[in-house]
């Protein structure tokens, strides 16, 4: 059986990407700034674990409780005159959102970042309908302009340099050349400031649903969310069923902790809530609103007690930035909308296991992630359940046969006696086939040195002094 | 457009048929529950960066705040002080048409500056808001805890006027000083009873983005410039 084309991919990227030492200082430098803003940040709170178990303990209530939770915040945001649609998967999602754009006469899509939007293709979908559509978040306009897919699902555009993004700008945008950041910034600002004045639809996805008070919540630091959600007439939140809170007062203690989580921000720069399209006497906001609520297998992982837990979820992406695999391998190695922890405990439930469990064996299982995680996701326990799975699933015909192998030498001393010299003439013979194909191993000892058997095993060393008259065990006896 | 038929009956069908069995609450399991050791119920929030209780306290708190997200943060003892610092303000950045709304604390000190103003109350067009040096507006409460403002659509002019140009200016009264986001919250709801705005936004600093090598740029978008100017004086 040949590994899936996914899993071949992964292996070909991670490898490239692992022996590229300018990623690896892009990553140590962007990584080291947030880890020390992000350890000043959780020193501030009174009790930084205490609120992790208090954040936990809010998303298992809408989670186990999901829906009524859900069913509240759409009677609520649709009593405000929201339009509300429920999609069981990206392709009714992306239909009724064309569909929308159509009869509404849209010409200009104006997007601000939602990975739930990435995960259905939205994007994809309408400028195949016609429509002309730009990334507002300047790192996704960035990760736009060069057509790639965004690197981390909080910072797109980490894997780049000033020196690359303003090669992209004078290429795509014909702009001068700019040398610092914040040229950068005020070229893409000139840009989005013209699409934001003529688009006429608006999409943005959300953080939260608060079922309460039946409003969005949208964090982000530029306030092209806000905008995107207040100057087209048509606004369209793109929303898993899994983003829905009891309470408005949830937030309170959700809103700061996804900030210093991702981004080790006391809170972000804006957050939003949306109730609604412009209101009776309201003066400015769209004319419509449409929510859509997408499932798209989110309600596969619920029905998963064991990994339930997962839908938790708030992206805040901290899994990621302290991840040893993420750091050495990148974001796109892993193919996935979702990268790192998360995104390898996610995806073989949203896209097949047997297509994406690859992930869940590029793991140290060091636990840094399910320590980070905010909202206390069992992270590095699902990815050893997906491998349990996956093997109970479809084992591996090579594994299968390797394990009974060694049961049945490990069963009778007579074959593992045999074992030792067999060993000791594999370690001579091993270096003549170590880059061959001949190598049954060798995926493993590309990379690593073959063990060197010793010259006596404990069996024999043990035998030989208790034959010994002077040997301690002799004396003791 | 027509009601479009969805698939709101099934996804429900799929969630209450996944939910049939429990899901462990592991996240006491490992860690205790959220309540201190004296059984004492306590509300989430306790666990946030602490909030002194005295107004004085919590200005002091937000003034700090402020300072760290490079917010223009200026304490005037009443509204003449406010009017001279705004007037300072035009003069410093050379404005020459400001964007604004009609609210008690602000009218006065917002004609005062003899500039023209777009005022949004009665309707705008989106190029004279865009094209304003700076937007004045008043906000519902400013948050010691985290040093963001709560703006809605009733209490800053709509939803675009604080986001739009370059130079947001909020004029505030030390009274609108409230704790954290949730204290935030019951304002909104004093403020304006039982139906919340469809819009709020907390807005903590000027707009900025770290999307190029992780590097602090104000401006992406929104207001290149956050200044509050908080008078003593109700």
């Amino acid at each position: 059986m040949s590994a899936p084309a996914t899993s071949a991919q992964f292996h070909r990227d991670a490898g490239r990407v692992a022996h590229d030492l300018r990623h690896r200082e892009l990553m140590q430098k962007a990584l080291g700034g947030y880890y020390l803003k992000r350890d000043e940040q959780k020193a501030k709170y009174t009790d930084w674990q205490q609120a992790r178990t208090a954040a936990a303990g809010i998303k298992y209530e809408a989670v186990n409780h999901l829906d009524r939770h859900l069913v509240e915040f759409a009677e609520k945001i649709a009593a405000r005159g929201a339009k509300v649609f429920w999609a069981s998967d990206g392709a009714e999602a992306t239909a009724y959102i064309c569909r929308v754009a159509r009869e509404g006469g849209v010409k200009t899509v104006i997007k601000s970042k939602t990975m739930t939007g990435e995960e259905i293709h939205l994007a994809q979908a309408l400028e195949q309908a016609g429509h002309e559509v730009v990334e507002s978040d300047l790192g996704e306009f960035i990760v736009q302009l060069r057509e790639e897919p965004p690197y981390h699902l909080v910072f797109p555009s980490m894997h780049l340099t000033r020196g690359e993004i303003s090669e992209t700008f004078e290429r795509k945008l014909g702009s001068p050349h700019a040398g610092t950041p914040e040229e950068l910034t005020m070229i893409a600002r000139g840009v989005m400031r013209r699409k934001f004045c003529a688009a006429d639809m608006g999409i943005s996805g959300a953080n939260f649903a608060v079922a309460e008070t039946g409003m969005i919540s949208i964090t982000e630091n530029e306030g092209n969310a806000r905008l995107s959600t207040s100057l087209p007439r048509i606004h369209v939140a793109i929303v898993g069923i899994e983003k829905v809170v009891p309470r408005l007062d949830d937030l309170a203690i959700l809103l700061p902790m996804l900030a210093t989580a991702g981004a080790g921000q006391p809170i972000t720069a804006y957050n939003t809530m949306l109730g609604g399209p412009r209101q009776p006497g309201e003066i400015d906001g769209p004319e419509e609103m449409h929510i859509v609520l997408l499932d798209n297998q989110r309600t596969r992982i619920l029905a998963d007690p064991e990994q339930r837990d997962a839908l938790h979820c708030i992206r805040c992406g901290a899994c990621l930035n302290v991840c040893p695999i993420f750091k050495n391998v990148g974001g796109h190695a892993y193919g996935t909308t979702y990268q790192g922890p998360i995104g390898s405990v996610i995806t073989p439930h949203l896209r097949g296991l047997q297509n994406w469990k690859h992930l869940s064996a590029a793991s140290t299982l060091c636990g840094a992630c399910t320590e980070t995680c905010p909202v206390r996701i069992d992270l590095h326990h699902h990815l050893l359940q997906n491998r349990r799975n996956a093997v109970q699933g479809k084992a591996a015909f090579f594994e299968k046969w390797l394990w009974r192998g060694f049961e049945l030498v490990m069963r009778r001393p007579r074959l593992y006696r045999l074992a030792a010299p067999l060993n000791r003439l594999a370690t001579k013979f091993q270096p003549l086939i170590q880059r061959t194909p001949l190598n049954p191993i060798r995926a493993w000892t590309n990379t690593r040195d073959f063990p060197k058997a010793p010259a006596q095993s404990f069996k024999e060393t043990w035998r030989q002094r208790r034959n010994a008259p002077s040997a301690p065990d002799a004396d003791r006896a | 457009m027509q009601t479009v038929p969805d698939s709101r009956d099934r996804i429900l069908a799929r969630i209450r048929e996944a939910l049939q069995a429990p899901a462990p609450r592991r996240h006491l399991q490992t860690h205790g529950p959220a309540a201190p050791a004296d059984g004492s119920a306590k509300s989430p929030e306790a666990w946030l960066p602490p909030v002194p209780a005295d107004r004085e306290g919590r200005v002091a708190l937000f003034a700090k705040n402020s300072a760290d997200l490079k917010t223009e943060f200026v304490r005037c003892a009443n509204h003449a002080e406010v009017r001279a610092r705004l007037d300072a303000l035009a003069a410093g950045a050379g404005w020459r048409r400001v964007a604004a709304h009609r609210f008690a604390a602000g009218e006065d000190a917002i004609n005062s500056l003899g500039l023209p103003v777009t005022w949004t109350d009665s309707g705008y067009t989106v190029p004279d808001i865009e094209s304003a040096d700076a937007a004045i507006t008043g906000c519902d409460c400013l948050v010691a805890q985290t040093g963001s403002v709560l703006v809605t659509s009733r209490s800053a002019g709509g939803r675009v006027l604080s986001v739009l140009p370059p130079h947001h200016v909020i004029l505030a009264t030390r009274d609108q000083i409230v704790g954290d986001i949730s204290d935030a919250y019951a304002a909104v709801r004093r403020n304006h009873g039982g139906e919340a705005p469809a819009f709020l936004s907390f807005i903590t600093g000027p707009s900025r983005t770290g999307d190029i090598e992780r590097i602090l740029v104000l401006g992406a978008h929104g207001p290149k410039r956050l200044t509050i100017l908080l008078s003593d004086e109700s």
